[in-house]
């Protein structure tokens, strides 16, 4: 039987990484969360310019959502970002501590990108394997304990469900301590209830980090940013930022989110008509 | 269990099928003998045939040993180093252009007639194969996975050639490894191709000579002996590597033969 994603589970989880205790577990590792300020004149794809002026301030410590539709060029800001395109010039990314960016970023993908071979265990383990670090074992032991998986860390991805996957994908993020996370579409391949659930405990074990997400989802978006962005219309602009408030995650069933999810879809372009 | 069964019912159908055709035929023996007749040969010349198989495989073994090491040392160097595969795949290509038929000869003119040709005309079938899939499966890493590998390199300073052996190591070697398999599959069918064909054009061992030998004094029975031999030792081989390869990659869920 697949116990993923069980209330008893969720708790369990949830128990463990109350956001205080978070705070008293990891202090000593966490490093100060570093904010982050992003200015792109122009992302280009095959030649052609497709996003202009994209100016992106990451608070620190705090979750930034760039909604948009698909194919908007959301995956290559974050790959400009990552430094895997070439920045374009008078485009700059500059750090609230002044030290250059690389080296200090971790990513999640909307696929797990989980090694198919290896246990959950190895999986988290990975980052430190490729660093050619001693892997430390108690960390991983007790961040599969906080996503819930204490009783799969000798699982191989083929014996988890989808939540599980990115629990451990989620884990292995957090691994590392980075000081930025990029999250690209995370929970878009999941059925609605187990993308509740994660959403929830991504929130949690996020929590005082300085993460920026991408997503297609209003939803999503309300639920877990501090920050919110929205990339839409032709040609395609960035929104100026929409500030929430209250702590994540966020209910969904609230009158402030539904009058904000109205308003998103607005900006993404849906008339009266659609509805 | 049911593998084993279906085996039996193919073998015995395709044995009952020559027996049918020999008592219907009454072909003379040395033209197509009978499955019995075959039979009685191995008993009968086991020690000949047995000291002949010991050749083939020995070649056959050295062949793919060799070869898919070097198809191995092949795939990673020129997996590692761009530049090298522009170079590099024409003359593989070549190589496997040229029918091993054709350079038989002149292995056997340049190697003599011992065991050494035979192992380099199997090296030389055995090693595209296996060059060839690792090589696809090395390049085939999913580009986020690199990605991703990359982003948790840069957090730690190292050398460039410990960084390239660790995501080799730990990501793209083992992603890669179903590939290879497959690579050594078709190299385990195909070397008893390169063995063979090897001592027909010249040798003083070996199953394929047996069998040009009795060809040669009408022993139709003694060839088809050997043959049987040979096709029992291929597929023998085949079922061990499989099995083994399988075990090696229990996570990748493969179909069966």
């Amino acid at each position: 039987m697949v116990v993923d994603d069980t209330t008893s589970v969720a708790s369990q989880a949830t128990r463990h990484i109350l956001p205080q205790q978070v705070a008293g577990d990891t202090d000593a590792t966490l490093p100060e969360p570093i904010g982050v300020q992003i200015n792109l004149a122009n992302i280009s794809y095959n030649d052609q310019i497709i996003l202009e002026n994209i100016k992106l301030n990451l608070e620190p410590g705090k979750t930034t959502c760039l909604l948009g539709p698909s194919g908007v060029g959301k995956t290559s800001i974050l790959k400009t970002i990552a430094g895997f395109l070439a920045l374009s010039p008078a485009s700059s990314i500059e750090t609230s501590d002044g030290d250059p960016l690389q080296g200090r970023i971790s990513y999640m993908d909307q696929s797990d990108l989980l090694l198919p071979w290896a246990s959950s265990l190895d999986n988290v383990l990975i980052s430190a394997r490729l660093k050619g670090e001693r892997p430390d074992f108690d960390k991983a032991n007790q961040l599969l304990d906080q996503v819930g998986l204490q009783d799969k860390k000798q699982a191989i991805p083929a014996e988890l469900s989808g939540g599980m996957k990115q629990r451990v994908a989620l884990a292995r993020t957090l691994m590392d301590d980075s000081p930025l996370v990029l999250v690209d579409e995370p929970f878009s391949a999941l059925d609605a209830i187990t993308r509740h659930r994660l959403q929830g405990l991504f929130a949690k074990m996020l929590h005082n980090r300085t993460v920026l997400m991408i997503t297609h989802d209003p939803m999503e978006a309300l639920r877990i940013g501090h920050h919110i962005f929205v990339l839409s219309g032709n040609p395609v602009l960035l929104s100026p930022d929409l500030k929430m408030t209250g702590a994540v995650p966020r209910d969904p069933a609230s009158e402030t989110l539904r009058q904000r999810y109205e308003l998103i879809l607005s900006m993404l372009g849906m008339t009266r008509d659609d509805r | 269990m049911s593998r084993l069964f279906r085996i039996t019912v193919t073998l015995g159908g395709l044995l009952s099928i020559w027996a049918f055709i020999t008592w219907v035929t009454e072909l003379p023996k040395f033209i197509l003998p009978s499955p019995l007749l075959v039979f009685y040969k191995i008993i009968e010349r086991y020690d000949t045939i047995a000291e002949h198989a010991a050749t083939t495989a020995i070649e056959i073994l050295l062949g793919l040993a060799i070869g898919i090491s070097l198809g191995i040392l092949s795939a990673l160097t020129i997996s590692t180093h761009r530049q090298v595969k522009q170079w590099v795949m024409p003359v593989l290509i070549a190589s496997q252009a040229i029918p091993v038929f054709a350079i038989a000869p002149l292995l056997v003119l340049w190697l003599d007639y011992g065991i050494t040709s035979k192992v380099v005309m199997a090296t030389l079938i055995i090693y595209f194969p296996v060059t060839v899939n690792f090589l696809d499966g090395l390049n085939r890493t999913a580009p986020a996975w690199m990605d991703m590998a990359t982003l948790m390199q840069q957090q730690r300073r190292s050398f460039r050639l410990m960084k390239t052996y660790r995501i080799y190591r730990f990501v793209r070697v083992p992603f890669a490894l179903p590939a290879l398999a497959s690579g050594i599959r078709i190299a385990t069918a195909v070397a008893p191709i390169g063995a063979v064909v090897g001592e027909w054009v010249g040798s003083s061992s070996g199953l394929g000579y047996l069998m040009l030998h009795s060809n040669g004094r009408m022993q139709t029975d003694l060839l088809f002996a050997a043959l049987l031999t040979l096709t029992l030792m291929s597929i023998s081989l085949f079922y061990l590597v499989d099995f083994l390869l399988r075990i090696a990659i229990k996570w990748h869920a493969d179909q069966t033969y």
